[in-house]
């Protein structure tokens, strides 16, 4: 925004090489990853048309376990990058997460629930886990938004940061609370599930995430320029024109939107949304407009990468892929805070 | 509470986890060398207290179930243990409730030492569950025996338990074994966390008996979660879910088991040989460890039981 150095290229210029980059790696791990993995197939058996699909195991392993676990690894990764790269900019606080806000957290006490009291509700293509997660997640969203806001006025940041800080704890606590009168089975099937996982098994759950997603990503499409604008403080803002308190909402519900539908998929897998966001700043700086479509293709590509260290390094043993993502983003979220002091 | 009382099945199966290494199957305050049953005195127990519902059911099953005062959270077999006081299970256990039914030998699970300190400290003998496999089941069963002055009841059984093995192994000798991939648990809906037997445990030797081999006995473990690839690399014959009962509604047991549709290329789902087969005989490794094998070997060779 602020006047570029004569040797700065237009911003669509910018973001035309940034895309083509970032899409290209992307392509080439959503080609690539399908191809390794714990049993040895055969691409031409994988392609071979002569060979009934039923028949065809080459061709199973790879478009029922592995194509749609690297869709869903790019789906959530690409989500959750973006969110986290929202609601820091909403917030105007480098270390928020798309959990921070307490959406995790609801998440995961749906999910518990569900496995305490063997649900068995199904809706379209979301089995009863994930429906339950997906409802603990709008339902966190709902009671920070209505905390936070009030009609006709700017979100208060503080309380929203707060409030989600508070709900976080206390769902925390309902959820040791049910652990509690769970017994061990359904309580290591919960931390199980909190570890993050992206065997989905078929494209089937997939198509109950996409058009969340989606209608998020439609929604991050309008914030870029009004977000860069955020980052100076809301009442700057404001004297430019932006109508606050609708870009925060706007902001806040589809970043939410985006960490739910995530989540119900694959579990909370923590530190993309963190991790990705600073890396991308440093390789294109802190533009919005470019920023979020790079974090959405690098997150993708970064949470493919991080399944197939889960899927592969002690094969046929999987790791949970919440532990490979921490295990790289919990040095890396150090190293950021030290940085700047 | 009834339905979490159900899950108990698979409390017995998953508590491994916790409940540590084997470990002798008496220590306390009246026993002079922990380690070696034989050297207890057969002295009989009048009041017992079990926290573990595979030992409750044993108890029951050798004649000493008069004797049970108080059972843990997750009993809920023989159906007489639904009217005795309930005094907490493996991470809960009601010392004061336990005292004030003034037993004389409890029954614990193997890893709860501080409750067995307590319990040595006041002179009451505790007796320790172990877990394993179908050998460790009898074994345990005919120490319990000798623990509670049930020593001959207790002989008989392990000897009829052996000889209705033995017939189911002689039915299905000869036959055909199917690779069979055991489910434990899994969500609802989804072929997501699966849980299933691998080659150690109760589970596996109760599968073996009846005829099958474990698509997962190579696992040097009692549980494995194998991913979707893995599924579809073992390529199990047959697929058996077993659950303790009520935790599968009747009305959705078609829709779980058209749940595996999605992998086709297992012979299992080309054959439609999968199996959901629900009774806490299938996941309790008590005294019905028999009943459970036939199950299994029914639905593994069904001509040999016409």
């Amino acid at each position: 925004m602020a006047p570029g150095t004569s040797a700065r290229r237009p911003v669509h210029v910018r973001l035309a090489i940034t895309v083509a980059g970032f899409g290209a790696l992307t392509v080439l791990m959503i080609v690539l990853a399908p191809l390794i993995g714990s049993t040895h197939i055969s691409l031409s058996r994988v392609f071979d048309p002569s060979i009934p699909f039923a028949d065809n195991v080459d061709a199973q392993v790879f478009f029922v376990a592995r194509l749609p676990r690297v869709l869903a690894a790019a789906l959530v990764g690409a989500a959750l990058a973006t969110a986290g790269v929202v609601f820091q900019a909403m917030l105007r606080n480098p270390l928020a997460t798309p959990f921070t806000l307490g959406v995790s957290a609801g998440s995961s006490l749906g999910a518990m629930l569900a496995i305490l009291f063997g649900a068995s509700a199904t809706l379209g293509p979301l089995s009863p886990v994930p429906l339950a997660s997906l409802g603990g997640a709008v339902l966190a969203a709902a009671i920070v938004y209505w905390l936070a806001t009030q009609p006709g006025r700017p979100i208060s940041t503080s309380v929203l940061l707060l409030a989600g800080v508070t709900l976080n704890s206390f769902f925390s606590a309902l959820i040791l609370f049910a652990q509690f009168i769970a017994d061990y089975a359904q309580v290591y099937r919960a931390a199980r599930w909190l570890m993050g996982d992206l065997d989905v098994g078929s494209f089937t759950p997939l198509y109950g995430s996409l058009p969340l997603i989606l209608a998020a990503f439609a929604m991050f499409a309008v914030l870029p320029g009004a977000l860069n604008l955020l980052t100076l403080g809301p009442d700057a803002a404001a004297a430019r024109g932006v109508n606050v308190g609708r870009v925060q909402r706007m902001a806040f519900i589809s970043a939410s939107l985006a960490t739910s539908a995530a989540v119900s998929l694959s579990g909370p897998i923590g530190f993309i949304g963190i991790v990705v966001p600073h890396l991308v700043r440093l390789l294109v700086g802190g533009d919005h407009r470019i920023v979020l479509p790079a974090s959405a293709l690098f997150g993708a590509s970064f949470l493919i990468g991080c399944d197939l260290v889960a899927r592969t390094v002690l094969a046929p043993v999987e790791i949970p892929v919440g532990v490979v993502t921490a295990m790289i983003g919990g040095p890396f979220f150090l190293w950021l805070l030290v940085r700047k002091g | 509470m009834a339905a979490r009382a159900k899950r108990l099945g698979l409390v017995c199966l998953l508590f491994l986890a916790v409940a540590g290494p084997s470990r002798p199957g008496l220590l306390g305050a009246s026993s002079q060398q922990p380690g070696s049953s034989k050297t207890v005195q057969p002295a009989s127990a009048r009041r017992i207290v079990s926290l573990v519902p595979s030992l409750t059911e044993t108890l029951f099953a050798i004649g000493a179930g008069s004797n049970v005062v108080g059972v843990g959270t997750f009993d809920n077999f023989p159906p007489e243990v639904k009217a005795l006081p309930r005094v907490g299970a493996l991470i809960d256990p009601d010392v004061e409730r336990i005292l004030a039914l003034r037993p004389d030998l409890v029954v614990t699970y193997g890893s709860q030492t501080q409750l067995e300190t307590q319990l040595a400290r006041v002179n009451i003998r505790t007796f320790s569950y172990r877990h394993g496999g179908i050998r460790e089941i009898l074994e345990s069963l005919k120490e319990l025996g000798a623990a509670t002055g049930h020593t001959q009841d207790a002989t008989a059984l392990a000897a009829r338990i052996t000889a209705q093995l033995d017939a189911i192994r002689a039915r299905v000798r000869g036959l055909k074994r199917p690779r069979t991939l055991l489910v434990l648990d899994r969500q609802p809906g989804a072929l997501r966390e699966i849980y299933a037997s691998g080659g150690l445990g109760f589970m596996h030797d109760m599968l073996e008996a009846a005829g099958g081999d474990n698509v997962f006995a190579d696992a040097k473990s009692e549980s494995v979660q194998p991913s979707t690839e893995t599924l579809i690399a073992r390529a199990p014959d047959v697929i058996i879910e077993v659950r303790a009962e009520g935790l599968i509604e009747p009305s959705k047991v078609a829709a779980e088991r058209n749940v595996w549709s999605t992998l086709a290329s297992l012979p299992a789902v080309r054959t439609g040989r999968i199996h959901l087969l629900t009774g806490s005989q299938l996941v309790v490794p008590g005294p019905r460890v028999a009943q459970g094998t036939e199950m299994l070997a029914r639905a593994l060779h069904p001509d040999a039981f016409k």
